[in-house]
């Protein structure tokens, strides 16, 4: 009695915690109904596909992804191909894959073409600390606004939100090393012409609003070159 | 500095602190400060020491002009906000660009200043007692304009200012940056870390003149506010335009390496009880103009003075000239309305933390 009467308790346990990882994960993996698993673009470690403009999603922080499936579902953030998904998905469904994703290694497996096998910490560039004038190269467009941002025009640096290196903070400031260019080039764009929602507090689009189409290029081409390994 | 020299410092403000206080009834207007009196008459105008948050900030019985005033700062630093303009557009300095700092030794020197200034905890370790870096309050690298610039602040020292009631020179208003607004540790007269951020401040002083009214110096001061200061807007204002960076709790947000990229507004990681920005004006001025972040000017005065005053209501580290009680380190100095120290909040009295902590380097993590 007592035997089966624990057996059954771990049973249940089994149950319940089965459950809970595998929403996210079977919907990453398998999909759900008509939604097509997320890996077969995103990639079996949720690291994208750079040549395809595909982001990353693993690593990324939790609400940050619900709130970007939210919009596709709502229609306020515009993708084709998002939409559909993000719309057959249940609100529960949303927030277990966000949460799935968000919970996965930032240096998946599969590593982007930009992020190279750099051992843990040891490529990451002293990005705020820089010594501009000591370096033989001036720095770049990308860098300066990355790093110092442009206050003559009060545009703060990315680096003041994404955090060191753009390696992203909390739940809400995701990551943008690891992003490829076109990614992000692409995402600024729809900031400055609102076709993304700015999100919380319209940060993003009052910052977008400064910058130029070559700043977009710039910023998007320099976190993109930037080495992914080690963020996370 | 050793303990014994320590404690002759100590004794010295105190005495010079009773001495000037006596001396002081009536006679500060002449330096366009904030009087002692006037502090004193604000104070026994109250009727009770320990009143709610929002009854006890109330400012409006203060004059517009002593509201104006940059407590912590040396005088002439009264800035009155232009009507309508934007954080910083009066100024007319513009320190030279990153890459005209020089190649060489003195160059090296100057650079090493900057790093300190934005990577406080990792660049000055010994000295640094919190997460907060300079550059949290001196934005773009102490180079904006009514952001508290270090250009502006070097041609204003020496200078006689209220809080130490002596004549400072610009490494003695450094070193209390690193004692209250970094609750760390005075670096020793012409430290490294003095001598190269004193030398990164002259750089970006470079064709400045020396006049201490230098447009865009300190913070931009806001009028007095049209309503009584109030903790429960504050709060609203706090949750939404502020909590989703530094966090409903006040204490930031850091990277996943540990950096502290939000500062923390209040608590243990936070400035203590002796910085300027424990002051509600300063940290009123500094909100309305730069808060949220590439986005200043977009609060109204009346939410910078709400939020300012709910930021300011919230413990942290003991003010280090604490001298055994509350209500006695707070006559002696937090004799204003723009100080919450020892101020009854929510049934705690502010402040009521004991005795310093002794100083333990802040963690920052290596690269």
């Amino acid at each position: 009695m007592t035997l089966s009467r624990n057996l059954s308790w771990v049973m249940f346990g089994i149950v319940l915690s089965t459950n809970v990882h595998a929403d996210g994960a079977t919907i990453a993996q398998q999909g759900a109904g008509s939604v097509v698993a997320c890996q077969s673009c995103h990639g079996v470690a949720g690291e994208g596909v750079a040549a395809a403009g595909f982001p990353r999603l693993a690593g990324m922080g939790a609400s940050y992804l619900q709130r970007q499936l939210e919009a596709f579902a709502q229609g306020t953030r515009s993708n084709a191909v998002m939409m559909p998904i993000a719309k057959a998905l249940s609100a529960a469904d949303r927030k277990a894959v966000a949460s799935h994703y968000a919970s996965m290694p930032f240096g998946g497996a599969a590593a982007m073409q930009s992020s190279t096998s750099a051992p843990r910490g040891a490529a990451e560039p002293k990005v705020s600390v820089a010594p501009a004038a000591a370096s033989a190269s001036a720095p770049t467009v990308g860098m300066t606004l990355a790093t110092r941002g442009r206050w003559s025009d009060t545009l703060p640096a990315c680096e003041q939100c994404h955090g060191p290196g753009g390696r992203g903070v909390g739940a809400d400031f995701p990551p943008l090393v690891g992003q490829s260019a076109a990614y992000l080039a692409a995402q600024l764009t729809a900031f400055k012409s609102k076709a993304r929602p700015a999100g919380p507090m319209n940060l993003m689009g009052v910052v977008a609003q400064k910058l130029s189409d070559a700043d977009v290029q710039e910023v998007a081409a320099y976190y993109a070159a930037l080495p992914a390994g080690g963020a996370r | 500095m050793t303990p014994t020299q320590r404690l002759v410092l100590r004794v010295a403000v105190a005495l010079l602190t009773i001495v000037a206080g006596i001396v002081a009834i009536g006679a500060f207007d002449y330096w366009g400060m904030e009087s002692y009196t006037q502090r004193k008459l604000a104070s026994l105008r109250q009727a009770s020491p320990d009143v709610s948050a929002a009854e006890s900030a109330s400012v409006s019985a203060r004059s517009p002009a002593a509201s104006r005033d940059i407590a912590g700062d040396p005088p002439h630093a009264e800035l009155v906000t232009p009507a309508g303009a934007a954080s910083g557009v009066r100024a007319a300095f513009s320190p030279p660009s990153e890459s005209q700092i020089p190649i060489g030794e003195f160059g090296d020197v100057i650079r090493r200043g900057r790093e300190i200034f934005v990577d406080t905890g990792r660049a000055a370790p010994a000295y640094v007692g919190n997460s907060l870096r300079c550059v949290n309050c001196h934005l773009d690298a102490g180079r904006l304009a009514g952001s508290s610039p270090l250009w502006a602040a070097f041609v204003s020292y020496p200078a006689y200012r209220s809080k130490t009631q002596s004549v400072s020179t610009f490494q003695q208003r450094l070193q209390g940056c690193f004692e209250y607004s970094m609750n760390g540790k005075a670096p020793p007269p012409n430290a490294p870390e003095l001598v190269a951020l004193e030398s990164y401040a002259y750089w970006l002083a470079t064709g400045a003149a020396v006049d201490p009214k230098l447009p865009g110096r300190g913070y931009l001061a806001l009028a007095a506010p049209a309503q009584v200061r109030d903790y429960t807007r504050g709060e609203q204002v706090y949750a939404a335009n502020c909590a989703f960076c530094h966090g409903a709790d006040g204490a930031g947000q850091r990277s996943p390496d540990g950096v502290a990229v939000f500062p923390p507004l209040w608590g243990p990681e936070s400035f203590n009880w002796g910085a300027g920005m424990g002051r509600i004006n300063n940290a009123a001025a500094f909100i309305k103009a730069n808060m949220p972040l590439g986005m200043g000017g977009t609060l109204t005065d009346q939410q910078a003075w709400d939020v300012s005053l709910y930021m300011n209501s919230h413990e942290r580290p003991q003010d280090p000239r604490y001298s055994g009680s509350v209500q006695n380190t707070r006559s002696t100095f937090h004799d204003t309305d723009e100080s919450m120290y020892g101020r009854d909040v929510a049934g705690k009295v502010l402040g009521a933390t004991g005795a310093p902590r002794p100083f333990k380097p802040s963690r920052v993590p290596a690269r």
